[in-house]
């Protein structure tokens, strides 16, 4: 993954607008996180492959990491704290947000197919 | 010669080494065949790589390579079980224990290495572990495997007194930390872990001895 760069995030958001398109959208502190510190909290959450159609959507930056909200119909899809992304070989865009020591704390990705769902076959 | 085969079985690429290499590596040097039978590829891990190599979508591809490597430290052998990571506490329990029971007779375990239901910290740690006990209870008694449970929860000692078994590993940390290091999306984020919550002797120490409560089937 590299550097979020504002304008090409944009650009594929658009031009996956008003399509069918699966959603993978995490947040996660860990399952240890209370293991190293009791006073934590171990919170997370993730949807993958929820099926939706946007109908407009934005990047918004806050200086440092960055924000996505996707409009639906009957609803919003929205992420904080996005750094990274890619736009991989199947043309999903990915985005996500890590912590100093490069750990997954959010991700929202965006595909025209659904993202896998058992071990990957094409290994 | 050595009657027994160990299968070893955990949730996530890197359990093994991190919880059981020691142990696994003295039993190959006696002769004894291992398999590990891996829960799922880890594919919702949190540690990406450190600088980050990873991401959400290709994590599954590094692990299974990782795991392969660490495989190929230990010299034992990898079947994976299929499951998805962090959801293995919402399959059903009799299901997945059926599914353990059949390979477990068909490896012809004589001892099994897991996690101890209910102090292994992680849920997929504490679900397979209990699919695991209920496997093995629904063996006939004359063929029930041994069952090592290994405990991680910082209370573990206060509520189950000294495990059973006690291995100082040192004899084997070579290849204990070649097993640990062949997974490298992981081993990064879990060693700077320890450093920064300055267990990092405990934490090591903890490393150099394994220790297993032995389950009771009554
Ligand atoms: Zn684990």
């Amino acid at each position: 993954m590299d550097a979020i760069q504002q304008k090409v995030v944009q650009e594929k958001i658009d031009q996956l607008a008003n399509k069918e398109v699966y959603v993978h959208l995490e947040t996660t502190n860990g399952a240890y996180a209370s293991h190293f510190d009791e006073n934590a909290y171990n919170v997370g959450a993730f949807i993958r492959n929820a099926q939706v159609s946007y109908q407009h959507g934005k990047i918004v930056s806050t200086g440092g990491s960055y924000r996505v909200g996707l409009k639906l119909d009957l609803g919003w899809v929205y992420a904080e704290g996005l750094t990274d992304y890619e736009i991989d070989e199947k043309n999903r865009l990915l985005m996500a947000g890590h912590d100093r020591e490069g750990r997954l704390m959010v991700a929202l990705e965006i595909s025209e197919t659904p993202f896998s769902h058992e071990a990957d076959p094409d290994e | 010669m050595s009657k027994e085969r160990v299968v070893v079985i955990f949730p996530h690429p890197d359990d093994e080494s991190f919880g059981a290499s020691g142990t696994i590596s003295k039993f190959r040097d006696e002769g004894v065949p291992v398999t590990y039978l891996c829960g799922t590829l880890g594919e919702m891990g949190r540690n990406m790589g450190n600088p980050v190599f990873a991401n959400r979508e290709t994590l599954s591809s590094f692990r299974k390579k990782e795991l392969a490597e660490a495989a190929k430290q230990l010299d034992i052998d990898v079947e994976m079980l299929g499951y998805r990571d962090k959801t293995l506490e919402f399959e059903p329990r009799q299901q997945v224990a059926e599914h353990l029971k059949k390979r477990i007779e068909s490896l012809g375990a004589t001892i099994i290495i897991t996690h101890y239901p209910g102090y292994a910290v992680h849920p997929d740690h504490d679900a397979l572990g209990a699919a695991v006990i209920e496997a093995v209870e629904n063996m006939a008694e004359e063929n029930r495997p041994q069952v090592w449970m290994h405990a991680i929860s910082n209370h573990s000692e206060q509520d189950l007194g000294k495990p059973e078994i006690i291995t100082d590993v040192r004899p084997y940390w070579e290849r204990k930390l070649a097993a640990i290091k062949a997974h490298l999306s992981q081993a990064d984020g879990m060693m700077s872990l320890i450093e920064d919550h300055d267990q990092a002797s405990e934490q090591l120490e903890r490393l150099k001895t394994e220790r297993f409560y032995t389950y009771n089937f009554q």
